[in-house]
């Protein structure tokens, strides 16, 4: 079984981060992962894409036309990936930026109002790690105990900020009903 | 070892390192600059050295130097920047010198683009610098075959005393997938006492070396040819490497494709399979010297009707391809060359587009 996430916003907002957790978290688990970012001449605050694909046997093209699911971080991410995610897929929608929503009645819609969110626990940088969290907990694509494992290795260079990346992480589980 | 994620570009990086390089020169350049970044922090921690030339003219030749005494060495780059190396390659290889060179391409020609590409087949296979030469190419299809190639290309490069070179693609590069590095292993390159311009009293001996590629008597440079070609006749003999994907099922078709554009392939084959459509694939995974005899075996397969060569360039890869069917089958090239990547169904709709005429 394979499935695909497309994490997409702007530049800045960590979406290469948060794919990165996702796919460590999937590697821990011992599945097959393939980490792809979008990359070309981009810019400081141009949109950055990056697709995580996990599979339980050797993981073929890496050329994601159709994946399963969707971490829309802004608006222009939204609108032009929406309509390519594939049916019963979870599209998460990052409602601080964006006010519309996905226009399918296909797939589940998770609305996370991850700025705002981020900015009531401290700082808006942590936007991520609540949408990766909100996100696994619902897709159930990794586990959401080795996921925030792996975001605690991450930061375990810089410990001062564990803390706020932990609230984060369980805003996240909190915001997808977990 | 536990398996670690990481980029092509870094995992390469530390594949030299475990193979008991201590020597990367480079110049940096998109979409292969992260090995630089790597191993520029990587290279003092193993009382290494990274020196970045002042272009890659002048790190083609830094190669050639510390090739020269006997040093493991590489450089990694992108295609305009092989270019420029080439005439160093030329001499690397006319001064029978182990190097490994890492070509993570993009798209050209000129300036080209920075996304993936697989267009200088004809300059690492065919040649590039001037001269009867050829290098050993490996082109993996992921990041841990990217490892172990890395780690088996300096091996290589010392067993026939030349350059060997690594073909990937941005893709490979950027991407990450888990590696996983061989445990306890310990480089064991080969004694280079009797070439190498390491130092006479670092030999023990008072025997000069010389390390020279010029040979004016037309015999003597003839004799060199002949024992350069002797060592691409032994490749031919010792080093083709290939994977076959379905090829033991009766096949309508064969695909022959390599590196990010083979992976692609397996999807499109293994999609074909589950709709009870059998395709097989031949994969080289050294383009030089090229699986000859397992094409022409696979493309002789009764149940196969047609041999198409996919590749990320305009249709190079396909003049060996047809040049090893020998005529007993059409064969015919598919691919695309600005960067973007035939997707599975793209193949999918050609391979039935080809079955059906």
């Amino acid at each position: 079984m394979q499935k695909e996430v497309m994490f997409a916003g702007f530049g800045g907002q960590g979406i290469l981060l948060s794919a990165k957790l996702l796919a460590y978290a999937a590697m821990e688990q011992g599945a097959e992962v393939m980490w792809i970012p979008s990359y070309g001449p981009e810019m400081r605050g141009g949109t950055a894409y990056c697709t995580v694909v996990v599979s339980d046997k050797l993981i073929g093209s890496p050329i994601i036309k159709n994946p399963t699911h969707l971490v829309a971080m802004n608006r222009p991410s939204l609108e032009k990936f929406a309509p390519v995610v594939k049916p019963d897929g979870v599209v998460l929608i990052n409602s601080s930026l964006i006010p519309v929503r996905s226009g399918r009645d296909d797939v589940r819609e998770l609305i996370v109002p991850a700025n705002e969110a981020a900015v009531k626990l401290g700082s808006v940088k942590c936007a991520n790690i609540i949408a990766v969290s909100a996100f696994a907990a619902m897709s159930k694509m990794v586990d959401v105990d080795i996921l925030r494992e792996c975001v605690k290795k991450e930061f375990a260079k810089k410990p001062k900020i564990i803390p706020l990346n932990m609230k984060a992480f369980d805003e996240g589980l909190k915001i997808a009903g977990m | 070892m536990a398996k670690v994620l990481m980029k092509g570009n870094e995992a390469i990086g530390e594949a030299a390192i475990r193979a008991g390089c201590k020597n990367y020169f480079a110049y940096p350049i998109t979409p292969q600059s992260e090995v630089a970044e790597y191993l520029a922090k990587r290279m003092p921690e193993v009382d290494g050295v990274f020196l970045q030339g002042e272009s890659e003219v002048a790190v083609g030749y830094m190669i050639f130097g510390a090739a020269a005494c006997g040093e493991r060495v590489m450089t990694t780059s992108s295609s305009p920047g092989v270019s420029l190396m080439s005439e160093a390659i030329s001499y690397i290889a006319g001064a029978r010198c182990p190097a490994v060179f890492v070509n993570i391409m993009r798209g050209g020609p000129g300036l080209g683009g920075i996304l993936p590409s697989q267009a200088d087949y004809f300059q690492a296979t065919k040649g590039g610098g001037h001269g009867d030469y050829r290098l050993l190419v490996m082109a993996p299809e992921g990041v841990q075959e990217a490892v172990d190639m890395t780690m088996k290309a300096f091996d290589l490069a010392e067993k026939y005393r030349g350059p060997v070179m690594i073909m990937g693609d941005g893709l490979i590069g950027q991407m990450m997938e888990p590696v996983e590095f061989p445990e306890d292993f310990t480089p064991t390159p080969m004694n280079n006492d009797d070439w190498a311009t390491s130092g006479m009293a670092t030999r023990g001996t008072d025997k000069r070396n010389l390390v020279k590629s010029l040979f004016l008597d037309p015999k003597q440079l003839n004799d060199h040819n002949l024992l350069l070609k002797a060592g691409y006749d032994r490749m031919r003999q010792e080093e083709v490497r290939y994977e076959g994907y379905n090829t033991d099922a009766e096949y309508k078709l064969l695909i022959v494709s390599y590196g990010t554009m083979s992976r692609v392939c397996k999807t499109a084959i293994d999609t074909m399979k589950e709709e009870g459509l059998e395709i097989g694939m031949v994969r080289p995974q050294t383009l030089f010297p090229f699986p000859e005899q397992a094409i022409h075996d696979a493309a002789a397969k009764e149940s196969c009707s047609h041999v198409v060569s996919i590749e990320l360039s305009m249709g190079q890869m396909v003049e060996d391809v047809d040049r090893c069917v020998k005529g007993q089958r059409p064969v015919t090239w598919y691919g695309e060359c600005g960067g973007d990547i035939p997707t599975p169904e793209e193949i999918i709709d050609h391979v039935k587009s080809l079955l059906k005429n």
